[in-house]
């Protein structure tokens, strides 16, 4: 109906023609919703820029990459019990176990065993022995020189690829590739530099050493068996369930589990530990809606309660309207787009406020970079324009049911 | 030659409670309005003029008796055919103008015939014609507080005249006016007579009651005498169509 439209397009113009006619009054006004839609913009930009760097990192292992590792309920670890994956486990789930291909064994040693030294300077890194096909499971290439191979694995050769931060704590200058660091005082001649992948939550994510697997076993001599990482490709996706099965059965019977007893392993997909992250994104999503939601309540009364002094204020204007024929619709009409003019462009500010926040948060934390999703910007519109419709009707109608006589000799 | 009737009062009363006391503000009025009468409404303060200007503006209800608007009885009438009455066929002016302060007089102009839902050009066409009839063509982006009494009350004026209304309601017009501008404003109101208007104008004042064509004269809510002035009188300056 074009009467309609107009009448819209003629309330918007003079909504804005009030709202910036009392400026400052009308930003305080919408300072409620400004803060709201900020801290959600700010929250879920940080959240989700987060997200989507860890879904990525996720989509680069797969969906049929199972990692198997050991698992100490917490009581046990407390009695000093720890549950251990060995080098006979990891055979067994290699050639033992049909439809898995890429099999690399992890160890991850840190702590006091963890230094790497070149020309005086030390660095505790996190240092991983595996086997070739590891790059492939976790999509770690050189960006420079070589990932290592069968034979560096078979020969127990010294040699790894360093995580580009290495390059930066170790101060290597100049070609780092046939350089030698020492890795728990032995030498380890460097024939590859990872691609960086920048920080997670604050850990730096470059800062590791890979060693050939059989190599970093003798590194850590025979005094104690170390616990493995298994992680294995399942070549058929279909048959995920019965290889876990399959795995589980074997697990349990080398390790000599009663049937009552738990599992002292766990095995994860990476559609799983996905998943896990999603639930707890979306939790802390909810919660900190939740908070945001009372803010955004709080702003609404802010707006109705400014609303409502200026249907006092206009009391006598309200009224030469009505003389000039405005029905109670188009008052309501009129002070409802008012209302929710004040919200939308409160959620306007507060979106690029939040944004900006974001942005800063996460550069000044190294979270990956802020993003808007657009169902952030579309709810947080909807959001304020429902704050404006809700919190302005009664003001609204306040207005629309003046009566004419005494609206005109309002002083 | 039949003087056609627009509106008819047949024993309009509007009684008030104050307190625990009622009052008549207006008791029998019977009357009738011709199209082009020129009709002045006297009395002394609270003799009912007001009340009965608000009744036949449509922004009150009687409390007894028909009002019929050009045939329709407006009782029958919901709150928003009133509003439609009040856009189509009345034209109010009032004493201290009630023009919207932060609209310009283009924009105050246009304001009735928003309601009315016209388009932008037709509304802005409409109130460019009105204002350039009051004389006030290069005012058009004042606003009110950047204009005088006399222009703004013909701003006034031309708001309640783009609206092609059956009648012109005028409470006060010139009584917030010095004489020379309240001369300007009656010229006007002979002007927009002799082109074919209706008009009722409420005023206290002798000279302005007797240059309409018609008084009627009210006290205590009841119409005391309604008589044709017999020899419109000349135009209190001559020539004043100049000055508007």
């Amino acid at each position: 109906m074009s009467n309609l439209n107009f009448k819209i397009i003629e309330g918007t113009r003079s909504a804005a023609l009030s709202i910036f006619a009392h400026g400052f009054r009308s930003f305080l006004t919408t300072l409620g919703i400004i803060i709201g839609v900020a801290s959600v913009i700010a929250v879920v930009s940080v959240v989700q820029g987060f997200s989507a760097n860890i879904t990525q990192q996720f989509d680069g292992m797969g969906t049929n990459v199972l990692n198997i590792e050991s698992y100490t309920p917490r009581k046990e670890r407390l009695q000093g019990v720890r549950a251990k994956l060995t080098y006979d486990d990891y055979l067994e789930i290699k050639y033992r176990v049909p439809g898995v291909s890429n099999v690399p064994p992890t160890v991850r040693i840190w702590g006091s065993n963890a230094v790497i030294t070149y020309r005086g300077q030390s660095s505790s890194s996190m240092i991983v022995g595996t086997a070739s096909t590891y790059q492939k499971l976790n999509t770690v290439y050189p960006e420079r020189g070589r990932f290592f191979n069968l034979s560096d694995d078979k020969s127990r050769r010294r040699v790894a690829v360093l995580g580009p931060s290495i390059m930066s704590k170790l101060d290597i200058k100049g070609d780092p590739i046939g350089q030698h660091v020492a890795v728990s005082g032995e030498w380890f001649k460097v024939i590859g530099i990872a691609e960086k992948r920048g920080k997670l939550f604050g850990f730096d994510q470059d800062d590791f050493i890979l060693l050939p697997f059989s190599t970093t076993r003798a590194l850590l001599g025979g005094a104690e068996e170390p616990d493995i990482i298994v992680s294995l490709q399942v070549d058929e996706p279909s048959q995920l369930e019965q290889v876990k099965q399959h795995i589980k059965n074997l697990l349990r019977r080398n390790h000599k589990l009663s049937k009552d007893a738990d599992d002292d392993f766990e095995i994860a997909t990476a559609d799983q530990m996905l998943d896990t992250f999603d639930q707890i994104v979306g939790s802390t999503t909810l919660v900190l809606g939740g908070i945001v939601g009372i803010s955004l309540l709080v702003g609404g009364i802010g707006i109705m309660n400014i609303m409502l002094v200026s249907v006092t204020e206009r009391t006598r204007e309200i009224g030469i309207q009505k003389a000039l024929g405005a029905t109670r619709f188009d008052i309501l009409l009129q002070f409802l787009i008012e209302a929710v003019f004040l919200c939308l462009l409160g959620g306007l500010i507060g979106l690029i406020l939040g944004f900006g926040a974001g942005s800063l948060i996460s550069n000044l934390t190294g979270l990956p970079s802020a993003t808007v999703p657009a169902w952030a910007i579309v709810l947080s519109f909807g959001f304020s324009a429902g704050i404006g419709l809700i919190f302005g009707i009664i003001p609204a109608a306040k207005a629309a049911n003046l009566d004419p006589i005494d609206a005109l000799r309002y002083e | 030659m039949s003087k056609q009737t627009i509106i008819e009062l047949r024993g309009i009363a509007k009684h008030y409670m104050m307190g625990s006391e009622g009052f008549y503000a207006l008791d029998g009025i019977d009357l009738d309005i011709y199209l082009n009468d020129y009709m002045a409404v006297v009395g002394s303060s609270g003799s009912g003029k007001s009340t009965l200007m608000n009744l036949l503006g449509c922004l009150d209800y009687p409390t007894a008796g028909e009002y019929k608007l050009k045939g329709t009885d407006v009782a029958t009438l919901d709150e928003t055919s009133l509003a439609g009455i009040r856009n189509r066929e009345i034209g109010f002016i009032f004493q201290n103008f009630n023009l919207l302060p932060r609209a310009t007089a283009l924009q105050n102009v246009m304001q009735p015939l928003i309601y009315r839902g016209l388009a932008p050009a037709e509304r802005k066409q409409r109130a460019e014609d009105a204002l350039a009839m009051v004389g006030l063509q290069d005012r058009m982006t004042h606003v009110p507080n950047q204009l005088s009494g006399g222009q703004r009350q013909r701003v006034a004026i031309a708001r309640a005249l783009v609206t092609e209304p059956a009648i012109l309601l005028a409470d006060e017009p010139t009584g917030n006016l010095d004489s020379s501008t309240t001369v300007e404003i009656m010229a006007l109101f002979d002007q927009l007579h002799s082109d074919g208007q209706t008009l009722i104008v409420v005023t206290h004042e002798q000279e302005i009651a007797e240059r309409c064509h018609r008084v009627i004269t009210l006290k205590d809510g009841r119409l005391m005498s309604d008589q044709a002035n017999k020899v419109p009188v000349k135009p209190l300056v001559s020539g004043v169509a100049a000055h508007v």
